[in-house]
């Protein structure tokens, strides 16, 4: 069939498709990672193993191997970074937000407090916040809560839910909707009155950043999607900057093992299951 | 057919009651429109508790999506138990305790070890009612979220420092829950003596299906 389309045939729709080659966006993944220009301060470029900027309404995910640590920086101040965790090879052990708070015997975030599974295990640690405005009890948003709010929570929308993300995330690695437990988010805050009522306290601005240290291999899930509780009108949700590197997992002369009893137990229960499986 | 009215049930035809000893689990398909009644016959008492839909057990209780549905972390009447679909699994419909958790959790052998030693490694603990209890239909350890726990009091002070207070419940307080679906109810008669959530003596609670009458 003649025609003057470029893409009429298969040798033209490969030039066309290989024409894209070096396009550059604003919000991609950039391989290998060790080209990302502008590594977090005393990393070196080659130990980067994930670079990428992930746009509002969308989400990523990564294996992470023991002693990386994972950089998440807002941009603009309007990311908010939903994070669901899992043991990489036994994914029945998760994170749990309960455990999370309760065992720490805090409900709010920051520097020091450990990400903990179901068994009593370190997931992931966090080893530095600049932000302060997270959320480890209202969870993420849902297709019935966008939908009523927004109009739509489809993954394809304007205003994508955040457990429809995590599903498409879950699904990926092998997991369903019945994996999915409450999950966590950084950059928007959210603050308990003494009547129980919940406040939304928002961002702290742009540019803060919060760092994982990953305690053992996990799966990590994230979707940048707009907080449940934001009251704007329209949905808003900025790009979230996510690297991650070589790094080392805490080990038991390092401060944080020791900081309190329950962080300490925390870490010697993970050492003992890795040292069991010959890992640690 | 007994018909009841007042305490310590909810009024209505009696489906099913059964008092659950110390420690022990229960569980139970409540279909849409029944009530049922939670009583704490001793006080002091923490009724840890799932929900499942009874047709679609990936859709289950979320503790995020009730704090978000009604702003506020603590239950009591008119508190609506959401779904992970942010749908409606049932909803308190009177209480006399006016204070339930969301947020702490069932303990777990597990999370014992962190929080009190691992001199507590053989104490029996709620997962392991859950597991056991849902086992019966069909769910495992993939299904168990963050679940609600009756008559258990966690204040938040101002610095986000949280913790498991002496409760508020008294002898014969209770809670009626209206399904709004057909649901399965898990409950694990909390068995933690190491925090004061059971007043550190497990008691038996009540539970009770009632049909509510006509009109």
């Amino acid at each position: 069939m003649a025609t003057d389309s470029a893409t009429a045939s298969a040798y033209g729709a490969r030039d066309h498709a290989r024409a894209q080659e070096g396009t550059k966006v604003d919000t991609m993944p950039v391989l290998p990672a060790s080209s990302w220009p502008t590594p977090p301060e005393a990393v070196a470029a080659e130990d980067l193993v994930w670079a990428e900027t992930v746009a509002g309404g969308n989400y990523t995910h990564k294996v992470l191997g023991r002693g990386h640590e994972l950089r998440l920086t807002d941009l603009t101040g309007d990311a908010c970074a939903h994070l669901l965790l899992y043991s990489a090879d036994r994914p029945w052990e998760r994170l749990n937000t309960a455990d999370t708070v309760k065992v720490l015997w805090n409900a709010y975030l920051g520097e020091g407090h450990l990400l903990l599974s179901d068994q009593g295990r370190v997931l992931a640690s966090i080893t530095e916040d600049t932000s302060g405005r997270h959320d480890a009890l209202t969870g993420t948003s849902t297709l019935a809560h966008n939908t009523a709010r927004y109009g739509d929570g489809t993954p394809q929308s304007d205003s994508p839910a955040g457990r429809e993300l995590f599903k498409l995330a879950a699904l990926k690695n092998g997991l369903a909707a019945r994996d999915i437990p409450p999950s966590l988010s950084f950059f928007q805050g959210v603050r308990i009155a003494g009547d129980g009522s919940t406040e939304f306290t928002g961002s702290a601005g742009a540019g803060t950043s919060v760092t994982l240290r990953a305690e053992q291999d996990v799966t990590v899930l994230v979707a940048n999607v707009a907080h449940p509780l934001d009251p704007r009108p329209t949905y808003t949700c900025g790009p979230l900057e996510v690297l991650a590197y070589r790094a080392r997992p805490t080990a038991p002369a390092d401060a944080l093992w020791n900081a309190n009893p329950e962080s300490s137990r925390a870490f010697h229960n993970t050492a003992d299951h890795l040292t069991a499986r010959g890992i640690a | 057919m007994t018909t009841t009215t007042g305490s310590p049930y909810a009024p209505g035809r009696v489906i099913h009651d059964e008092t659950v000893p110390a420690r022990a689990a229960w569980s139970a398909v409540v279909p849409k429109g029944r009530l049922l009644t939670i009583t704490d016959l001793q006080g002091k008492q923490a009724a840890d508790f799932l929900l499942y839909d009874a047709h679609d057990t990936s859709v289950r209780y979320s503790a995020p999506d009730t704090i978000q549905a009604q702003a506020n972390i603590f239950l009591t009447t008119g508190s609506v138990l959401m779904s992970n679909e942010h749908t409606s699994l049932m909803t308190v419909v009177e209480d006399t305790c006016k204070r339930h958790d969301t947020i702490g959790g069932a303990c777990s052998k597990e999370s014992n070890t962190l929080r009190y030693g691992h001199h507590t490694w053989s104490q029996h603990a709620c997962v392991e009612n859950f597991l056991a209890e849902g086992s019966k239909h069909g769910l495992g350890k993939r299904d168990l979220v963050s679940n609600i726990n009756w008559y258990m009091n966690v204040p938040v002070e101002k610095d986000g420092t949280l913790g498991i207070v002496d409760g508020l419940s008294a002898p014969g307080l209770k809670v009626v829950l209206r399904a709004e679906t057909d649901v399965i109810a898990l409950l694990s008669n909390c068995p933690q003596i190491n925090n004061p959530c059971n007043g550190f003596a497990p008691t038996a609670l009540q539970m009770t299906i009632t049909e509510p009458d006509e009109g």
